[in-house]
């Protein structure tokens, strides 16, 4: 479903070297990374902050045009068929709302069957079974701007999928969540996975997402994948180590090779 | 198109609101023909033109200035949407971010504008002596202007992928050129009036086409095939402005997390 070969982005970054004078500096936030995610599967995307795991997101979504290499996502190469891939794949980037600030849930929702144009039947009966698994009856009438953080994630959890994309991308789902919507959100995209088989990737820092969720992990670090496994090959891999955030803990500072 | 009615349903909770910025924005641009009439008042013709004739030039202007910026005029909004990460957002639909932010936040108050600009051209032609057989090329120079003038602002847009932190040199041609069209081009200098017919093509906004359908004689002595030069200089600006966005997407860098 999602295939990745040698791919690597590079940014130049100016900065200040004199009065006036602005050397560059070329920062590779990716490099070489390869892996494949077939369909089905769930899988978890780790790293410490800045190790590129947004700029794969972004990569996978065609909003980023990689340097080198090449990528498949559901048969397309998303930064040339960014428009088309965009039916096929849902997103949700935790930290920013992809939904209309000012408008209500409800009109949001309408303006996303155009823009994907999804047939009006599908799109109610859709719309009904997401607004019952995700709980959003309360509030469908609310600007965004005024909802919790913890509705507001639902509501674009929803969106992402009102189109029934096979593919979900998510960028840190349950940051700020606390621990009851954490385990709506999660019971929701494990059944997800399970009832309709739609292949998950998300990011987090939450290894409670990992744990509960994943069948299989990646971990990046310093733009190149350090680790792919399954958990259990994951805590194997620093068998004194007792809890799953001691295991990561040590993958995150040991020297780079 | 849909996009653009709810954006209009939304603002149109606050209906006193929106008759007022309506009411205002025709008030406020025609103060605009208000110079224009004062400076008559002291003066028979300005750059050789008659009152009418100024008045046609400045309504084929402004209605297609006017009908631009109703449309597109908020391409070059392009670095707010970027810095604030809603543009990542517009890039995982899968509609064209140009057409998604054009739509964003539609107003009804743009109208005024069109209507103000479209009154002043009528007045103009109820009092101008021109040929009648001419009058097919009015509606061809108000379209070939709004390609014109939607084309220099996509260029505007474009160039704020690289510049994120100027959007204000792309208005010096947008708006710039808004202003500068209203008058005869004759009053300006004769190198401003070539760099407007040759480099930014504004020339062929109304100028150029304009002296058609009036019958006169062009004071720079350009040759009289420029004249009909409109729609070829639209197509070529819009292919070029076309390019300049493509080029910018591939460029897109987006913002952190």
């Amino acid at each position: 479903m999602i295939e990745l070969d040698g791919v690597g982005r590079s940014f130049t970054v100016r900065h200040k070297t004199g009065w006036l004078r602005r050397g560059t500096r070329l920062v590779h936030a990716v490099r070489d990374l390869s892996f494949e995610v077939a369909a089905g599967e769930f899988v978890g995307y780790l790293g410490p902050n800045g190790a590129g795991k947004s700029t794969t997101i972004k990569m996978l979504t065609g909003i980023l045009t990689p340097t080198s290499g090449r990528i498949q996502v559901a048969g397309l190469d998303p930064s040339r068929r960014r428009t088309a891939l965009a039916r096929r794949i849902g997103v949700v980037f935790g930290q920013r709302t992809t939904l209309w600030w000012d408008l209500p849930l409800k009109d949001s929702f309408t303006l996303i069957r155009h823009l994907y144009k999804v047939d009006p039947v599908d799109h109610r009966k859709r719309l009904a079974e997401l607004c019952d698994v995700l709980d959003l009856g309360g509030f469908l009438d609310k600007p965004v701007r005024q909802l919790s953080l913890g509705q507001r994630m639902r509501g674009d959890i929803a969106a992402a999928l009102l189109h029934d994309p096979p593919v979900l991308v998510l960028d840190e789902p349950t940051i700020g969540l606390d621990v009851v919507s954490k385990a709506a959100v999660r019971g929701f995209l494990r059944g997800l996975n399970a009832e309709r088989g739609t292949t998950v990737l998300l990011t987090t820092h939450d290894l409670g997402d990992i744990e509960r969720l994943c069948r299989r992990v990646m971990l990046i670090d310093h733009g190149s994948l350090a680790f792919d496994g399954t958990v259990e090959q994951l805590k194997a891999t620093a068998p004194d180590e007792t809890s799953i955030e001691d295991v990561v803990t040590r993958l995150y500072t040991r020297p780079v090779q | 198109m849909l996009l653009a009615v709810t954006w209009i349903r939304a603002a149109a909770q606050y209906p006193l609101s929106m008759a007022m910025l309506t009411i205002g924005s025709f008030v406020v641009t025609g103060l605009d023909i208000a110079v224009i009439l004062i400076i008559f008042s002291h003066t028979g013709s300005l750059g050789g033109f008659t009152l009418p004739e100024v008045m046609f030039l400045y309504g084929t202007s402004g209605v297609s200035f006017a009908v631009a910026d109703m449309l597109f005029g908020n391409v070059d909004k392009l670095s707010q949407h970027v810095k604030s990460g809603t543009f990542d957002a517009m890039l995982i639909r899968p509609v064209s971010p140009f057409v998604q932010m054009a739509v964003d936040r539609f107003t009804f108050q743009r109208f005024g504008r069109t209507a103000q600009a479209a009154t002043v051209l009528i007045i103009a032609l109820t009092r101008l002596d021109m040929p009648w057989q001419r009058a097919w090329m009015i509606p061809l120079m108000v379209l070939c202007g709004i390609v014109l003038i939607t084309a220099v602002w996509t260029l505007g847009g474009a160039i704020q992928f690289i510049l994120t932190d100027a959007p204000e040199i792309a208005n010096a041609f947008t708006y710039g050129g808004g202003q500068l069209t209203q008058y005869p081009l004759s009053v300006y200098g004769n190198d401003l009036v070539r760099a407007a017919t040759f480099i930014v093509p504004l020339a062929f906004v109304n100028w150029q086409p304009g002296l058609f359908v009036l019958d006169r004689p062009d004071p720079l002595g350009l040759p009289y095939w420029l004249r009909f030069l409109g729609p070829v200089a639209a197509l070529a600006l819009a292919c070029v402005a076309a390019f300049a966005w493509r080029a910018g997407l591939r460029r897109y860098r987006s913002t952190g997390s």
